[in-house]
């Protein structure tokens, strides 16, 4: 009798894998799975809606530099970027499934955050006193959005004249010092040569940020028939969560742990991370986790509901913990990475030092979390291809 | 003894299931079975990739380990990031120029996929440049003033060469069904040349940025596969040649076979990443050490640079593996009807002569992931006298101006996907497979004339089986 039980089991479990679904455990209901992408979308507004109101405060603080330039102001104006930046990372999320942010047509993210940022373009670098846009003015002459705009479209490519690092650089100027970030002097502002010219490429690249932010809070906004929301929402719900689910795993590994850390890590180049200006590049990694770890969860601080979590629970509670477990620990290990970031980049650093170990097994825990997002999200029935 | 015969029923039912299974699309059909040489799922062997969206030319080898994905990582972010004007913050990313005709290789090779022309002059020029030569003595050589290649952009202080103009004519044709057709002919205008005139002499080779798969397993093919494969004095008749390209690898400091490239005119991955580097980007390497500056072009040898050289051998090494990596994407609708007519159409067209479908790897490449697998490429790496109408009459290396190298074919029907665009040739001429196809002349037209006298249905099923390739 246990025998011919057993026979029939190998039978279902024959089919079901001639059939290519799991055997027996429930998935998600449909419900549940339209609550989440709604959650998902509540989430995207609420973020980009907070980046664009950080970014309004810091550009309230560089207009009160520009029109005071005074050492305290550029201060309050540096303290304002950095937190406006914490507040953009986290939507870095909402990337790589060709969404609003990175449209191949008119995605803004190349005009957001650029990087590296081409600094000779812009203004003057050490070895080169005269160089960039800012400087030039017989070519130049008027520098104003249009033109910032139609120079990074020259060729097509995402330029590197405008967004976060560009508001950096012109913030900070070059990172000379090997243990602290630049220190560009408030005379850039006052009485070096093309002063003026600087301030207005300053004032520009921050109106552009907001403009820019503003379309990602409009492509996302509740209530409307004409934008991408309303397009997302429509979706079949597991493409729609195949989207979700791929930002998560893009942003893990490729781009995270990869691009951001690895490349760093190995490369040992000091300035070879993206906040270089400002030293503010393990906030920016941080920020990243976080993201990954709210759209998870399908908590965003003031928004919250089902997240991709309770999806994976539906079908299997383990997993579902055993993947926040390994998300939130990719923050935690993302935390415990001491800065500045480019300290760890120096040659002779010894790779067994306590910053070169913490970002080793930052990058391990992300490149493993990557591994249980693209198997749970199989579990549940979807599909990922991530590099 | 009873647990002897439980295993016996299982054995059955396992019989059983997989007889069902091949039922369900493993079958090939009895007198198919020759189709298996033709095509598979797995283009790609076990290196290829399951994505049929717009990352699907962007994935790794899917075996490669943790340790050989770092490293294609970091090569990706040389490749993808952009290069920046020197001195610059970035120090490992500067160098750029002075000038280049794109600021990274994901400029021209957008998502490791393929670049189109542009569609009018107001249409940014992005993946497609114009070699430059003069008849000389033994063969082309450098434009004098402009050399090899146009540079059609500048970091800030140093002029542009000069800008890229197309004008197409349409051709139209017939089918001998009297379905109608028409093919554009392009021609290439270079306007407001920084320097004065070209030589009066000047020949113009358009040349596009292909996609970027697969690249290690064709450098993994073995030479004497190749070789082999090469029929120089058409010894069988069938009216098509095949020849090498032998070209100088700087690395090894001799000739060798050469696989890459429109006219197969470098022996390397290394090798044609390094002359892209210095081409297209204005980045030195230990391979091309100088900046490429003509000696007229005084502020381009001003210019700061971005250390020497510019990309150091460890991160060149790193890009090298990266583009060796890049997957190739499975084969879709493998068991649709219209594939396997379209495949076996292939075959008989002769197209298959030439984009020889499959090879096997060597044991002993030094990239492990991609050591003996069975790929599917559609190429015999080899020159092949293309016709008068698709000629850039600029001899290379061995190649006379009327060869071309057989380009792989896979991932063909996933580049509108990835690129949003389905041009084709080395110029982009071609708007959709179709066309390129009746661009097809010398040693393949007969293939190109069998296509034109096939059925519409059957004309559908062959570009069904491209599109699935």
């Amino acid at each position: 009798m246990r025998k011919i039980v057993a026979l029939c089991a190998l039978i279902a479990l024959t089919g079901s894998l001639l059939a290519g679904c799991d055997i027996g455990a429930s998935g998600p209901s449909d419900e549940m799975k339209r609550s989440a992408v709604a959650n998902y979308a509540n989430g995207v507004h609420n973020l980009y809606s907070q980046s664009l109101a950080s970014a309004m405060a810091m550009d309230q603080a560089i207009d009160r530099f520009l029109a005071d330039p005074t050492p305290a102001h550029l201060e309050a104006a540096k303290r304002m970027w950095l937190l406006a930046r914490d507040d953009y990372g986290l939507t870095e999320v909402f990337r790589f499934y060709d969404g609003p942010i990175d449209h191949p047509e008119n995605g803004p993210e190349g005009l957001i955050n650029a990087w590296p940022l081409d600094e000779a373009y812009i203004d003057y670098v050490q070895g080169n006193p005269s160089a960039g846009i800012v400087n030039d003015a017989s070519k130049f002459p008027v520098i104003n959005a249009d033109l910032l705009v139609s120079l990074n479209e020259e060729g097509g490519e995402e330029n590197v004249s405008t967004g976060w690092h560009a508001i950096e650089f012109l913030l900070w100027g070059q990172d000379m010092n090997k243990d602290g970030p630049g220190a560009r002097p408030v005379e850039d502002y006052t009485t070096n040569t093309n002063a003026t010219r600087r301030a207005t490429y300053l004032r520009v690249a921050s109106d552009l940020l907001l403009t820019h932010l503003q379309d990602m809070v409009n492509a996302w906004a509740p209530g409307r028939s004409d934008n991408y929301r309303a397009e997302f929402v429509a979706l079949d719900l597991d493409e729609a969560l195949q989207k979700v689910i791929t930002g998560m795993g893009e942003l893990s590994r490729g781009e995270l742990a990869g691009e951001r850390m690895t490349v760093a890590y190995e490369e040992r180049s000091q300035e070879d991370e993206h906040s270089c200006f400002a030293d503010n590049t393990t906030a920016d990694i941080i920020a990243n986790a976080l993201g990954i770890q709210m759209v998870y969860a399908g908590d965003y601080g003031t928004v919250s509901g089902t997240g991709i979590k309770d999806l994976i629970a539906a079908h299997d509670e383990t997993l579902a913990e055993q993947l926040n477990a390994q998300i939130r620990g990719s923050v935690n290990l993302a935390r415990a990475i001491p800065a500045p970031f480019d300290q760890h980049l120096l040659e002779g650093v010894s790779d067994q030092s306590a910053g070169r170990q913490a970002i080793q097994t930052t990058i391990s825990s992300l490149e493993s979390q990557t591994d249980t997002i693209v198997d749970a999200a199989q579990h549940i029935g979807i599909t990922i291809s991530v590099s | 003894m009873v647990r002897s015969r439980f295993w016996v029923l299982v054995a059955g039912v396992l019989l059983l299931a997989t007889a069902l299974g091949s039922l369900y699309g493993c079958d090939l059909g009895g007198d198919d079975t020759d189709l298996e040489l033709v095509y598979d799922e797995l283009l790609g062997g076990e290196t290829t990739a399951f994505s049929a969206g717009r990352n699907a030319f962007e994935l790794s080898a899917r075996n490669l380990t943790n340790e050989e994905r770092r490293t294609f990582e970091v090569g990706d972010s040389f490749f993808n990031q952009n290069w920046v004007t020197a001195p610059a913050s970035t120090e490992a990313r500067d160098g750029l120029g002075p000038t280049f005709n794109a600021q990274s290789c994901s400029s021209c090779h957008s998502h490791d996929g393929r670049a189109k022309p542009p569609d009018d002059d107001d249409d940014p020029v992005r993946g497609l440049l114009l070699r430059l030569s003069v008849p000389g003595d033994s063969g082309p050589v450098d434009e004098p003033t402009y050399g090899g290649q146009l540079q059609d952009r500048a970091i800030l202080g140093v002029p542009v060469e000069g800008h890229i103009s197309i004008r197409y004519e349409e051709l139209p044709g017939r089918y001998p069904d009297g379905t109608s057709y028409s093919l554009r002919k392009p021609t290439y205008v270079i306007v407001e040349p920084a320097l004065g005139r070209l030589h009066p002499e000047v020949m113009i080779s358009p040349r596009i940025a292909p996609a970027t798969i697969g690249m290690g397993l064709l450098e993994a093919i073995p030479e004497e596969r190749i070789v082999g494969l090469s029929d120089p004095e058409d010894a069988d008749g069938d009216g098509i040649s095949g020849r090498v390209n032998r070209v100088w690898d700087i690395r090894r400091g001799r000739p060798v076979l050469g696989r890459f490239g429109w006219k197969a005119n470098q022996p390397t991955v290394e090798q044609q990443g390094a002359g892209a580097f210095h081409g297209d980007i204005g980045i030195t390497s230990a391979l091309f050490p100088a900046e490429n500056c003509p000696p007229a072009q005084t502020a381009c040898q001003q210019a700061p640079t971005g250390g020497s050289p510019e990309i150091p051998e460890a991160r060149l090494a790193k890009v090298t593996f990266y583009v060796q990596t890049l997957a190739v994407p499975a084969l879709r609708r493998v068991d649709a009807p219209q594939v396997r007519q379209g495949a076996r159409l292939f075959v008989e067209a002769q197209c298959a002569a030439c984009h020889t479908p499959r090879h096997v790897t060597a044991d002993d490449y030094p990239v492990r992931p991609l050591r003996n697998q069975v790929i599917f490429p559609y190429t015999d790496l080899l020159l092949h006298d293309m016709g008068a109408d698709l000629a850039d009459g600029r001899p290379d290396g061995l190649a006379s101006g009327r060869e071309w190298r057989t380009p792989p074919l896979w991932g063909l029907g996933l580049i509108e996907v990835v690129n949003g665009h389905t041009t084709l040739l080395h110029d982009g001429r071609a708007r959709n497979i179709e066309e390129a196809i009746l661009w097809h002349g010398g040693e393949a037209q007969q293939s190109r004339d069998y296509f034109m006298n096939l059925s519409a249905e059957e004309r559908a099923a062959l570009l069904e089986f491209l599109r699935a390739i």
